[in-house]
């Protein structure tokens, strides 16, 4: 199958900055694509170009489409949570299933109403009424019950509660994500999608630093725990971290030989977020 | 199609209080008032002991049921119309205020609680969205005013009609010489020629609406107002002969008061008459859509397409969420 989203040379520059610095990444069908990196980084933009939000230089093909020009057709295919709290404040949750149903025409209303009944949320409640999470339970009925191919969700956590975190990646999981649909999330809660992504892109400064998938992730960077007798000899391998805990010291390697690795120590895949911590280094200094 | 109807429904589900309570709320304190007015009569006109219908005694009342001339009875005709106009003239101003602001927040206000997110994850086109709410405020604003203005028209009439009964005046056939089905007619018939009239300033507004980045009611009563305050400076100095008057008549006004119904009768020629059966006429749709004949009302129409294709393109690229 073709990918889902091929970008080349994907430039954007606001009046001040450049949000986007040439870059290129393809995500391929069947995907969860996390895309990673501290506030202001690109990530926004990125997914707005995908969207047709945004003007860009460059090409960037998502379903067959050009955001640009086909937006219309694009969004009978993609849908995205933007952000929690987007829904119209006056909105009844009656209205929003109504709206929905009758102008996207991948819309199953069997299927949402299913996600409401497991829900709280009446059908005479306005969003003004909801909590964050609520409002958030709604929007994702409203967004599984479309059958698209790729659903793009932007810090759709942001400000909830564990509970409500949980849930929602749990529902996608389960109720949603199979071998036809592609997601792309962008999250500052790393550890808590780490484990249902299949591919991972770490953004900086508007470059990709990082485009892997998971299990090259797992192969390319090992942590090993090192004992203060081999610290000096770990730190000839040049590792890309390090830090302190409990007397010894933890090293964060890219690439390097494994057999070495095994005799400096316990060798472990690292964390998402130990490895962008590393990645990251001195972004805001 | 469907997506349009839904589109339409849509705003209505928004903006409810605006476009069914405000005309409903209206026609009832015209009622109210009017209920008012009538039993205040009703309680002075006992304390002075005569019957302040028709200011006479029942012999003089039932002349009126007897001896009708045609004339008279064109002008009781006429009365009565006029009694059933006037709530939607009241309403009609309301209205005005309503699309206005209506008009100015249509793309902006969505912009500002970044609910456009929601709005854009949808299949719908900027153009279906942006004609929505055009004619939501220039066709289906209007024809609810009208529909709430003839009910209470409706009403306020037969309120007459019970309160004079009670003085013995058999005015049920008297109400026969109104003509409700004109009225309505003349009403429905310039649900039309506002939506041309009003074009302009709602071209304006959501051009504003969806440019601004802030305060789009500053800017949309700023910029023309500023240019027109230009305007008559360089005239105050004499350096250029720009025509003031004419901008504040032609470019001002109908950018920002043309939502206000009625308007288009300074295009109609004779307006007027020297009874009220006459004035009536010339207010009718027949003798109105004269005003189709004059320039300013299909250069409004023209402009208003170009502020509303730029509406729609701030709408698509517009990129401030």
């Amino acid at each position: 199958m073709s990918a889902v989203i091929t970008a080349s040379g994907l430039s954007k520059r606001y009046k001040s900055a450049l949000a986007l610095d040439d870059i290129s990444f393809q995500v391929e069908p069947g995907r969860i694509v996390g895309l990673i990196g501290p506030n202001g980084a690109g990530k926004t933009t990125a997914l707005k170009a995908i969207l047709g939000l945004t003007d860009f230089t460059g090409s960037l093909n998502v379903l067959g489409f050009d955001p640009r020009r086909q937006r219309d057709k694009l969004m009978g295919e993609v849908c995205f949570i933007a952000d929690v709290a987007v829904l119209p404040r006056w909105i009844k949750v009656r209205q929003a299933v109504d709206f929905v149903a009758n102008v996207h025409p991948r819309f199953d209303r069997k299927k949402c109403e299913a996600f409401l009944a497991r829900t709280k949320l009446t059908p005479e409640q306005r969003v003004r009424q909801m909590s964050k999470g609520m409002i958030v339970q709604l929007h994702l009925a409203l967004v599984m019950a479309i059958d698209a191919r790729l659903l793009i969700l932007d810090e759709p956590t942001l400000g909830l509660d564990i509970l409500y975190r949980k849930q929602f990646y749990q529902n996608l999981l389960e109720d949603y994500f199979d071998e036809n649909k592609t997601i792309i999330v962008t999250t500052h809660q790393v550890e808590e999608v780490e484990h249902i992504l299949t591919d991972l892109m770490f953004i900086r400064d508007g470059r990709i630093v990082l485009d892997a998938d998971m299990d090259a992730v797992g192969e390319r960077f090992a942590e090993v725990m090192v004992g203060a007798d081999k610290v000096a000899e770990a730190r000839q391998l040049k590792p890309l971290d390090e830090r302190q805990v409990f007397g010894k010291s933890i090293f964060l390697f890219d690439g390097a030989d494994r057999a070495r690795l095994e005799a400096l120590g316990e060798v472990r895949r690292p964390s998402v977020s130990d490895l962008f911590v590393a990645t990251m280094k001195g972004t805001y200094a | 199609m469907k997506t349009f109807y839904w589109l339409l429904k849509r705003e209505l589900w928004e903006h409810r209080g605006g476009f069914f309570w405000a005309p409903i709320i209206t026609g009832g304190v015209f009622l109210l008032l009017n209920l008012m007015g009538i039993i205040t009569g009703e309680v002075v006109g006992r304390k002075h002991g005569f019957n302040f219908a028709f200011g006479g005694t029942d012999s003089n009342l039932h002349l009126l049921d007897r001896a009708l001339d045609k004339n008279s009875m064109d002008s009781v005709g006429a009365g009565l119309d006029m009694v059933m106009y006037s709530p939607t003239l009241i309403i009609g101003v309301v209205l005005g205020f309503v699309a206005f602001f209506y008009c100015l927040g249509a793309l902006y206000d969505d912009r500002r609680d970044r609910s456009l997110l929601f709005w854009k994850s949808l299949p719908i086109t900027d153009t279906a969205t942006v004609l929505s709410k055009v004619v939501t405020a220039t066709v289906v604003a209007p024809l609810i005013a009208v529909a709430v203005g003839m009910l209470t028209g409706i009403v306020m009439l037969l309120m007459f009609a019970v309160t004079l009964s009670f003085h013995g005046v058999g005015v049920w056939h008297l109400l026969l010489l109104s003509h409700p089905l004109q009225v309505m007619a003349n009403l429905v018939g310039s649900v039309p020629l506002y939506l041309l009239w009003a074009l302009p300033t709602v071209g304006w507004l959501m051009l504003c609406s969806a440019w601004a980045r802030s305060k789009p009611f500053l800017w949309a009563v700023v910029l023309p107002v500023a240019l027109g305050i230009v305007i008559g400076w360089f005239n105050l100095l004499g350096t250029i002969d720009l025509q003031n008057g004419w901008y504040w008549r032609n470019v001002v006004g109908r950018v920002l008061f043309s939502v206000f119904p009625g308007g288009w009768f300074t295009e109609v020629p004779h307006i007027g008459g020297s009874n009220p059966a006459e004035v009536l006429s010339t207010l009718s749709v027949t003798h109105t859509y004269a005003a189709l004949a004059s320039a300013n009302v299909w250069i409004g129409v023209a402009a208003a397409a170009a502020m509303l294709a730029g509406a729609i393109w701030f709408r698509r690229w517009r990129d401030d969420s």
